[in-house]
């Protein structure tokens, strides 16, 4: 459905239709002239892989960012999950609803990369049900109107992608691997979030109306996606420099925070939709699109729990689990009994 | 279509498409509830899945019904703008979210009366029936393996999950006779050979899988129910229904003319 003379389908998008993409997926495996040893492989620029010796730091590193991967997925789904019985027309929901079905799909494949780290699924349920695990903030906000679907297509997958491309180059291989193929479906969702406001912002005087109110509402939120600023007051020192050091992050927070804004800018030109900052304005000396301010107190506020959804999220998750429990048990006790029947049998 | 006096061949075979249709978007939605809201996340890809299915079947045919009452109508004139009394569902695919072993004793019933449906629609002649059936069918073969798979564990896991899944083919039965009514419109989609088979005799071969089921997962089949529900092919609806499309088509309702 981009068959209109201003959407060209040979324009990027976002960071997954760019060269760089491509350039990410590349991996020239030298593993062979490098040998087995962790320091070594991470000087070449080789992929740890689960068989290999790690620290134990780099270990647990991973296993939190990608568990928190893995939890934003799942919690993802909710926002959006909340449109599929609303959606204005057929083809819509069917869109929408494959969309969430993938987000499961990537929380369910990014938990398998997590457990060749040596911790299971269930466990990192319940650190994400009992607050110890977070996920990403921007989904602690409300989903309004039908524009939000688009939206969040458009800005959060957009942003998703923008720090998920550099993590195919990620030292280690199974998250490098997994985010080769989640930034490949998460280009799509772009698109579809990106057409739908395309379609509401030509359509009625509300349907614009509309667009533009989601936009107004998600732009500084997916702004905060890339993390607190690499420096000045508001920075946290976190673990940026080990995981730089490590392979794990390629980019700062502020670069490709940059990098977002100079590629989404144009894009609401070409929507007709305003974004709310007055500062924005393109800086020809630097290249780049200056922007104003962002208001890192709201994103410590919903970080700590104080967001508009934080609590709903993580009830409606709890409750989801706790109700299939009796479901999970009984898949459980029927394969140990049919286990135990074909060791009898044979 | 006017009242009382006797439909065209089109009108009547519209209106037996119609219902076949209605069937699946009506169960498309309610699966739709599910995501987010399954037991696990395998779950609600699965769920997922065969709403997709289901939704899908809806609007290839709602395209012909379109066609063949003459109203050039688009899929979504037929699921955003119809009335309650309108719709020619069954009351059992209506019926509101329960538990997850309802939500699989609906499922191996629908998916059993469907897989024979759509066989008795491979050769029809109509070649859009024809071709939804061909495709459709492979799709409910995985509705009715997926139910039947959760029906055995269900059944034969713990004493609280054999409870349940029991109860909820207790809670399903009274639905289950509406399925295999001889409605009007498929009286005369019989005789214009857009399907082979009535309704009533599309009941043995899915009884009989169901029945193969329960019985496999050590649950016994229901006695016969104290009432049954009627009415949904004559757009005679039970409480949920209402709700379920104020739900479906607020949003439509409230942008008259609106594209999306
Ligand atoms: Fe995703
Ligand atoms: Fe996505």
């Amino acid at each position: 459905m981009y068959g209109n003379d201003v959407i060209d389908p040979n324009d990027p998008l976002n960071a997954a239709e760019t060269p760089a993409y491509d350039e990410a997926r590349q991996h020239e495996d030298r593993r062979d002239e490098v040998g087995g040893g962790f320091d070594a492989l991470i000087a070449a620029d080789q992929r740890i892989e689960p068989r290999d010796a790690m620290p134990d730091k780099y270990r647990q590193t991973l296993i939190r960012q990608i568990a928190q991967h893995a939890h934003s997925e799942i919690i993802g789904m909710q926002p959006e999950g909340n449109w599929i019985t609303r959606a204005p027309s057929l083809r819509r929901k069917a869109i929408l609803t494959a969309k969430v079905q993938d987000e499961a799909g990537h929380g369910l494949y990014l938990y398998s990369a997590a457990e060749t780290l040596g911790i299971d699924r269930a466990e990192l349920l319940d650190r994400l049900h009992n607050g110890t695990q977070k996920y990403s903030s921007i989904f602690n906000y409300p989903t309004l109107t039908w524009a939000d679907c688009g939206a969040i297509g458009w800005l959060v997958d957009g942003a998703a992608i923008m720090n998920q491309v550099p993590l195919c180059r990620c030292s280690y291989g199974p998250y490098a691997r997994a985010m080769v193929r989640i930034c490949k479906e998460e280009s799509f969702h772009q698109r579809q979030g990106f057409e739908i406001l395309w379609v509401l912002s030509r359509g009625t005087e509300a349907q614009r109306e509309m667009a533009q109110d989601a936009a107004n509402r998600w732009w500084w939120p997916a702004l905060m996606m890339f993390g607190p600023p690499d420096s000045g007051e508001a920075a946290s020192q976190g673990h940026t420099a080990q995981s730089m050091a490590w392979g794990i992050k390629r980019f700062s927070n502020d670069d490709l925070r940059q990098k977002f804004v100079d590629m989404t800018v144009p894009q609401a030109q070409k929507l007709g939709l305003t974004l709310p900052d007055p500062d924005l304005r393109w800086n020809e000396e630097r290249g780049h699109w200056d922007f104003g301010p962002i208001d890192w107190d709201e994103f410590w506020r919903v970080l700590r729990g104080d967001g508009p959804c934080n609590a709903e999220r993580i009830s409606q998750r709890r409750r989801a689990h706790e109700e299939g429990a009796w479901v999970r048990e009984a898949a459980n006790a029927y394969a140990a009994k049919h286990v135990r029947s074909q060791e009898s049998a044979a | 279509m006017t009242a009382g006096s006797a439909p065209s061949p089109e009108a009547g075979s519209a209106a037996y498409v119609l219902a076949v249709a209605d069937d699946a978007m009506v169960y498309a939605q309610r699966l739709g509830e599910w995501l987010t809201n399954a037991p696990q996340i395998e779950e609600d890809m699965a769920l997922a899945n065969v709403s997709l299915d289901l939704l899908g079947q809806a609007r290839a045919l709602y395209a012909r019904v379109g066609e063949l009452d003459g109203s050039g109508r688009g899929e979504d004139d037929y699921a955003m703008f119809r009335d309650e009394r309108q719709w020619r569902n069954v009351h059992l695919v209506e019926q509101e979210r329960g538990d997850f072993a309802r939500e699989m004793a609906r499922m191996l019933w629908f998916a059993s009366y469907q897989h024979e449906l759509y066989a008795a629609q491979l050769a029809s002649s109509d070649p859009v029936v024809a071709g939804v059936a061909g495709k459709a069918a492979k799709e409910v073969r995985y509705h009715l393996d997926h139910a039947r798979h959760w029906v055995l564990r269900l059944g034969d896991g713990t004493d609280e999950s054999h409870r349940r899944m029991q109860a909820a083919l207790e809670w399903a039965a009274p639905y289950v006779d509406e399925l295999f009514d001889d409605h009007a419109a498929a009286v005369t989609a019989v005789e214009a050979g857009l399907v082979a088979r009535l309704p009533s005799e599309l009941r043995e071969a899915a009884q009989g899988r169901v029945e193969a089921v329960v019985s496999e997962a050590t649950l016994t089949m229901p006695d016969p129910p104290t009432w049954r529900s009627r009415g949904g092919r004559d757009g005679i609806h039970s409480r949920p229904m209402g709700y379920l499309l104020a739900e479906l088509q607020h949003i439509s309702r409230s942008h008259p003319g609106a594209t999306w």
